[in-house]
């Protein structure tokens, strides 16, 4: 098992109470993880996600979650 | 259409035909044009040969969507450079409905300030009276109830001292000083000429007509449809629901939101003054407050909110992505209600809130305040208001206040302070700050779309690879855009679909005649920008201009711990220097 802390952004809060709040959700997921895979654990239907950022860089859905990263993840987001 | 010429020094108001050179210009081509035409580029930006110009865009006052935007073009007091700031305000529709392609503003006045009316078929001169010295809350409310159903612009209290951190104020649909064309300084030309409000009375007037009026259609339903369904601008879209502090957790997430004066670039108390937060407390205090404000009528983004305090009763409209980063992360304060009390000093005052809170970040620095001190940054905009020796060093910015406090991380560029936005770790927007001919500017080449927000592709922000040519594609794209009158957000769904880029094109050639294919927008954005880098040039700036502040070359920023490596000789492609 890894431990991750995962972050919510904009709409996709309301999908998980916990992973929405501020300090976002440390979560215990298997070894060989992926971002996808999170998805389905964390509720967020398909189609909502635009992106996610780990440890602060953007990464493919394939992405592998490691122990300790950081995942924040978003719907598309705009402003400027 | 016709050009306004003000003469300050004979108190009146010209009317002139436009010469055929211009006819096809509008918005920033047009400013930008008139200022290398009309203003000898070595003088004194609050001299009198210096001149203000202010015109609507290309399509605005028309049934375009989000179109309403008015672009005001001077030499910049802050840059001492060429500037060009344009503002999202009903007040531009009115310009455009008045016939009026720019008003020039020229000479100056010792005899006091003065108001300008204009109207349908009228346009005069009369003493500015009790309302100067005010701030502009004030002077906008006795506006209000003696024009009702006008428009404002005016400059404030800042400009009036010339300080360079002031801007242009235009009123909102309700008439809120909470408008601005807020960069550069341009508010102290204005105040220079002698000018200190501008009624804009659209009564007896209609919407203009595309004088091809089938191009047009079809091009205002391509482009519309874009909007509506990009998910970033359709209604219940992000900028709709959260504004455009949604961004703060994307770039906090990035590694890439200047914290504590560009120290790091991640801010621990970036929930706290999020867009979603924004939203939240809206939603809890109802009220006057609201998320999905319009700027003006006939757009439907719609990113705009009001911002309430506890009880629910209105503190200010509104808290855009920047003012809450600058007066928020940059100085190290997690308060909403602090930030907003802030922007409403700022409307009030009539000074730009990113120049604002990127000048508090760095008299942080010096030591003047610590970071996080939000009752002490309040207390710095009172310095301003009263005048005192502190507040005209701060009113002059944040390259002016580091020199005077001996700071060293100083973020700026051409003297103007950078956006929210580090360019450590968003190369592409850092290359954007130090070659736009306005000073480091965050509208002028938006490449964090590809590099952040994976909109018009993908980029690697910490990547230099095709940063410069990326760079200026978006700044020659952007410029072209500032012409048509456009909101720039529109950018957004013309990126990703294509027929909305097309109809953008369709309607401009609709109304000014013109012939502009897809190709031609970068193209002819390029030759706007040359216009702009040849009036640099003259004013004696070179590529020792386009460079970055130095500490960012060799202080490593943090999540990334990057520094600024792109080669000088990338940034001097830009500008073909």
């Amino acid at each position: 098992m890894v431990q991750v802390r995962v972050y919510l952004y904009a709409t996709l809060r309301a999908f998980n109470a916990a992973a929405g709040g501020d300090t976002g959700a440390e979560m215990e997921v298997p070894d060989g993880t992926s971002i996808a895979d999170l998805y389905g654990l964390l509720g967020i239907p398909e189609g909502h996600v635009k992106q996610a950022f780990v440890n602060g860089r953007r990464q493919d859905p394939d992405y592998v979650l490691r122990d300790g990263d950081r995942v924040g993840v978003f719907p598309p987001i705009g402003g400027g | 259409m016709k050009f306004l010429r003000v003469k300050m020094d004979e108190l009146k108001v010209y009317t002139e035909e436009v010469p055929e050179k211009y006819q096809k210009l509008a918005g920033r081509a047009l400013t930008s044009r008139l200022i290398c035409d009309e203003v000898p580029a070595t003088c004194h930006p609050l001299g009198p040969k210096a001149k203000l110009f202010i015109a609507p865009g290309a399509v605005t006052g028309t049934s375009a969507p989000s179109s309403a935007r008015v672009s005001v073009g001077g030499k910049s007091p802050l840059t001492w450079g060429i500037k060009e700031a344009n503002a999202g305000t009903p007040v531009a529709q009115y310009l455009a409905r008045l016939g009026i392609k720019a008003l020039i503003i020229e000479g100056e006045t010792k005899d006091g300030y003065w108001t300008l009316k204009v109207s349908k078929d009228a346009a005069k001169l009369e003493p500015a009276g009790d309302l100067v010295g005010k701030g502009l809350y004030e002077a906008y409310h006795a506006l209000k109830e003696r024009y009702p159903g006008a428009g404002f612009i005016a400059c404030g209290p800042a400009a009036e001292r010339k300080l360079s951190m002031s801007g242009v104020c235009f009123s909102d649909t309700d008439g809120r000083p909470s408008r601005y064309s807020g960069r550069g300084g341009l508010g102290a030309v204005m105040a220079a000429k002698g000018i200190k409000f501008i009624v804009v009375d659209p009564a007896w007037t209609s919407p203009v007509v595309a004088e091809n009026r089938e191009l047009f259609k079809t091009g205002q339903a391509k482009l519309a449809d874009a909007i509506l369904t990009h998910p970033l601008s359709k209604p219940g879209g992000t900028l709709n629901t959260y504004g455009t502090a949604a961004l703060i957790n994307a770039l906090n997430e990035a590694g890439g939101l200047p914290t504590r004066n560009f120290r790091t670039g991640r801010f621990e108390g970036a929930a706290k003054i999020s867009g979603e937060r924004m939203a939240e407390v809206v939603k809890e205090r109802g009220g006057a407050g609201m998320m999905g404000q319009g700027c003006h009528p006939g757009c439907t983004i719609k990113c705009s909110n009001v911002y309430p305090k506890p009880d629910g009763t209105e503190l200010v409209s509104c808290i855009e992505y920047e003012s809450d980063w600058a007066l928020g992360a940059n100085c190290g304060i997690d308060d909403l209600d602090a930030i907003a009390e802030m922007v409403w000093h700022c409307n009030d005052l009539g000074i730009d809130t990113i120049e604002a809170g990127v000048t508090i970040g760095v008299a942080m620095e010096a030591g003047l305040l610590q970071f996080g001190d939000a009752a002490g940054a309040l207390a710095l905009f009172e310095e301003i208001r009263k005048g005192s020796a502190l507040g005209h060093i701060l009113g002059q910015g944040a390259a002016f206040t580091g020199r005077a406090f001996g700071v060293v991380r100083v973020p700026t560029v051409k003297g103007q302070g950078m956006p929210a936005y580090e360019p450590r770790a968003v190369k592409g927007i850092g290359i954007t700050y130090i070659t736009s001919p306005m000073g480091a500017d965050h509208t002028a080449g938006y490449t964090t779309a590809p590099e952040i927000l994976s909109v018009g592709g993908k980029a690697d922000p910490l990547s230099n690879e095709g940063k410069a040519d990326l760079s200026k594609a978006f700044q020659d794209t952007t410029a072209f855009i500032d012409m048509t009158g456009y909101c720039l957000f529109i950018a957004f769904p013309i990126l990703d679909i294509a027929s909305g880029f097309e109809g953008m094109v369709e309607t401009v050639n609709a109304v000014l005649g013109t012939n502009f294919t897809g190709a031609d927008v970068a193209k002819f954005g390029g030759e706007i920008m040359s216009w702009e880098r040849g009036f640099n040039r003259a004013a004696g700036m070179t590529s020792a201009h386009d460079r970055p502040p130095e500490f960012m070359r060799y202080e490593p920023l943090p999540p990334h711990n990057t520094v600024w490596d792109v080669p000088d000789e990338e940034l001097d492609k830009i500008a073909g220097n």
